[in-house]
């Protein structure tokens, strides 16, 4: 028996390493992904003041502080039982948008891009940002500033752009004035040109030379997550909980409601735990017969939204849908579901802009600490993310519960990587192309390790099992 | 000839990996001059070989090797370790590379109460034994990388400024020391002060500062001077940049948000203790120090490690 590693797994938010196990005759025997990173801000947000948590928990994740800031700041708005001025709830969900649209670039062109761009097979020492910045210099400048535009909107709208302060309880913590929305308006434009010119150049360039790879790497059948309106239309920042499966059906619930919905099972050999759906029945991550499996982020959205609220998205949605059916299993194709959203957020933004309660003067109401519980949730890039608090009278925490983006799909990577590795290696053959398409399909979630694993700190690192067909261990694997 | 530079993470959230991409095009004109080598968040370099074959960790020789992230398990100890035999110059980027950051909060307790919390203390989790097989083994808290080896270069802040890593890397090139000068978040604080508070209680900020975006920045009160507690005093300076086109004046971020500092930059100079010294801040305006809400937490969250955070004996009950 071989084993071979990939170590670090890399152009992904943490660190990670896959082990396949091959038998005798060179074929995967089985593998098992297992993500052993564990952080502490459930334990060590307790006994904090609420309204401090927005600047604490944003640390859990630098590349999607702002969703965790929101859903603190929606906890806290629930937990002082307020409800923020329509000025403030709109200054939040413009940072939200802008914050969506320098992640969905810096995940396509910086981390799972270079496998498009150069070609999954190219030498590693190109196949990276760097690698396209000097092949394609007018790209490279193009897509490193588009990136940069976010960040330098969020600095002006809010003064810190990672880690941000602004959302409050209540609320924003300021106004935008005119002379700043007039600063942002031609930035949001120009990424709305770039958002237009990323999807053209993917539809164009991209996503035809790889059809294949896409029908055949990572697929599996799951079921899907993601947030909606009362009339079906995606949304990111407020709306409820839809859970779809696989053959489309779905149910709606509140997000103060998803205890009753989804569980997480543990695992003994992991740190990470593993939601399921509640409802239907028994976690299982075997391939021929998964169970309670869901998926969340950006090609979950696209599944389950009926429509999309701005014109071009609502455009390459109908497209999408109409090539790749509804609900879209293949996991490659979250890399063009994330175009499709960074299209939506650019309009979004621009619309929001537009709108004159933008500048608003009321962008916040004062609070009074009591003991409550909240439940604050938003759509982050990487999926529903839940923020759960508890206070005393003195609005000081004593108890915390989240569930992350990445979290949600923790089975579904286990198992498109396990699929991955079965389709591409074969009577012991592999090279360094064939690993990085593994890689290519953990890629496809952009998990963010870092996010999926703030319970205790520790090394982000990934052992896998192989098992008999009894499900027995027979092997383990691991980076430690 | 081009620099090599090395850049790890470990105990990481990635937004000093963000802040690096944040120099924005200045950075396409500094690339030339730079030869990426490792770096796992953008390039492909494998510890073991490409196709996973050789034995042991290696990690490519540097000129420079940029770390993130503090200490938490014997295998980042191991790539810390491994950082330094094959740097050069060793810069400790972010502060939780610098003094543990936030995750170091968690050396309040121990792996025991954090793990109890998480298996056996969740509303939605089966409850579980602590997941014990093959895991890596956790250090007994978080460690600053310069507790584990020696750090050459510090760039602090959570995440820190862009313009700080260029500065930094620019003065590398030339072959320059790079410090940071030893001045307060206050020493470039554009609000008026008057240096005694407006009175009253110490505030939480459950209600907004009093503030005038359409005057001039040094027509609003300083937010200490107003009651909400604010670490400028006690944080190193740099987080802000010059409004507008870099003609105005310099703003520390949280302030241009309208929030008080929470000291994500850092001790103003090595050995100072914040906690105490800002004790005395707030009682030298005329507030009482006594009102600080969860001072401990509120005063050490960026610097937890250092044994600057420990667990607390159990109260009696």
């Amino acid at each position: 028996m071989k084993t071979i590693t990939i170590y670090p797994v890399t152009r992904i938010e943490g660190h990670a390493k896959v082990t396949i196990n091959l038998d005798d005759d060179g074929n995967v025997a089985d593998t098992f992904v297992n993500v052993v990173e564990l952080r502490g801000f459930e334990k060590f947000c307790i006994g904090r003041p609420a309204e401090e948590l927005p600047r604490i928990v944003t640390s859990i994740c630098g590349v999607c502080p702002w969703h965790h800031h929101l859903a603190s700041a929606k906890a806290n708005d629930a937990i002082f039982g307020v409800t923020p001025p329509p000025t403030g709830i709109k200054l939040r969900d413009l940072c939200q948008s802008i914050a969506y649209c320098s992640d969905k670039i810096l995940h396509f062109f910086f981390l799972a891009g270079p496998d498009f761009v150069m070609g999954p097979d190219a030498d590693y020492s190109v196949r990276n940002v760097i690698g396209i910045a000097q092949s394609n210099p007018e790209i490279g400048r193009k897509v490193v500033r588009a990136r940069h535009l976010g960040t330098q909107m969020l600095g002006i709208t809010s003064g810190k752009a990672i880690h941000p302060v602004t959302a409050v309880p209540g609320g924003f913590s300021k106004p935008l004035t005119q002379a700043d929305r007039e600063k942002l308006l031609p930035l949001a434009e120009e990424v709305l040109e770039f958002a237009k010119f990323a999807m053209a150049f993917a539809k164009e360039s991209i996503f035809p030379k790889y059809l294949d790879l896409i029908k055949s790497i990572g697929i599996i059948e799951t079921g899907f997550l993601g947030t909606v309106t009362d009339d079906g239309t995606l949304e990111l920042y407020d709306g409820k909980a839809r859970l779809m499966k696989p053959d489309a059906s779905y149910e709606e619930f509140e997000y103060a409601d998803y205890a009753d919905h989804i569980g997480e099972h543990v695992e003994p050999w992991s740190y990470m735990k593993f939601p399921y759906a509640k409802d239907w029945g028994p976690i299982s991550m075997d391939l021929d017969n998964p169970s309670a499996i869901y998926r969340t982020n950006a090609l979950a959205r696209i599944n389950v939204c009926d429509k999309m609220a701005t014109p071009l998205a609502q455009a390459e949605l109908e497209e999408f849908r109409d090539t790749f059916g509804r609900p879209a299993q293949q996991t490659l194709l979250y890399n063009y579901a994330r175009l499709i959203e960074l299209l939506y957020n650019a309009e979004h933004v621009l619309e929001l802009l537009n709108d004159p309660e933008i500048t608003g003067q009321e962008t916040r109401v004062p609070v009074t600490p009591r003991a409550a519980r909240g439940v604050g949730c938003v759509e982050a890039p990487r999926g529903t993310l839940i923020h759960d608090y508890e206070t005393d009278e003195k609005g000081l925490i004593t108890n915390v519960n989240l569930i992350v983006g990445t979290t949600h799909n923790n089975a579904p990577i286990n198992m498109s990587v396990k699929q991955a590795a079965k389709t591409l290696i074969k009577d012991g053959n592999y090279d360094e192309a064939i690993l990085n398409k593994i890689e290519m399909a953990i890629r496809a979630y952009d998990p963010c390790l870092s996010c999926a694993t703030h319970k205790l700190d520790s090394s982000i690192a990934v052992k896998l099992e192989v098992r008999d067909s009894n499900g027995q261990v027979i092997d383990t694997i691991a980076n430690w | 000839m081009a620099v090599k530079v090395a850049e790890e993470w470990l105990n990481i959230c990635g937004g000093c990996e963000v802040t690096i991409l944040d120099i924005g095009e200045p950075l396409l004109d500094l690339l030339p001059e730079l030869n990426f080598v490792h770096m796992p968040v953008l390039m492909d370099h494998k510890y073991n070989g490409q196709t996973g074959d050789k034995e042991g960790m290696e990690i490519p020789e540097a000129d420079v090797g940029i770390i993130s992230g503090g200490v938490r398990t014997e295998k980042e100890k191991k790539v810390a370790e491994e950082m330094r035999n094959k740097c050069k110059t060793l810069v400790a980027l972010g502060s939780c590379a610098c003094y543990g950051g936030i995750p170091a909060m968690a050396n309040m307790y121990t792996v025991e109460a954090l793990c109890d919390k998480v298996y056996r203390d969740s509303k939605t989790t089966e409850p579980a034994d602590t997941p014990s097989e093959n895991l890596p083994p956790l250090l007994d808290r978080v460690y600053a990388v310069d507790e584990i080896v020696k750090v050459d270069v510090y760039i602090p802040g959570c995440p820190t400024n862009p313009d700080l890593i260029v500065k930094a890397l620019t003065a590398l090139l030339e072959g320059k020391e790079f410090k940071l000068e030893e001045r307060s978040v206050c020493d470039e604080c554009p609000l008026k002060r008057e240096k005694k508070a407006a009175g009253g209680d110490i505030k939480r900020t459950l209600d907004s500062v009093d503030f005038d975006q359409s005057k001039p920045w040094d027509n609003t009160r300083c937010f200490m001077e107003q009651g909400y507690l604010c670490l400028g005093p006690v944080t190193l300076a740099g987080c802000g940049n010059k409004e507008g086109n870099g003609d105005g004046v310099t703003v520390p971020r949280c302030i241009k948000g309208m929030m008080p500092c929470r000291g994500c930059f850092g001790p103003i100079r090595k050995g100072a203790n914040p906690l105490v010294d800002m004790m005395t801040a707030i009682s030298s305006i005329g507030l009482d120090a006594k009102q600080v809400p969860d001072r401990r937490a509120l005063l050490n969250r960026y610097i937890g490690g250092q044994k600057r955070l420990r667990p607390l004996p159990a109260r009696p009950r």
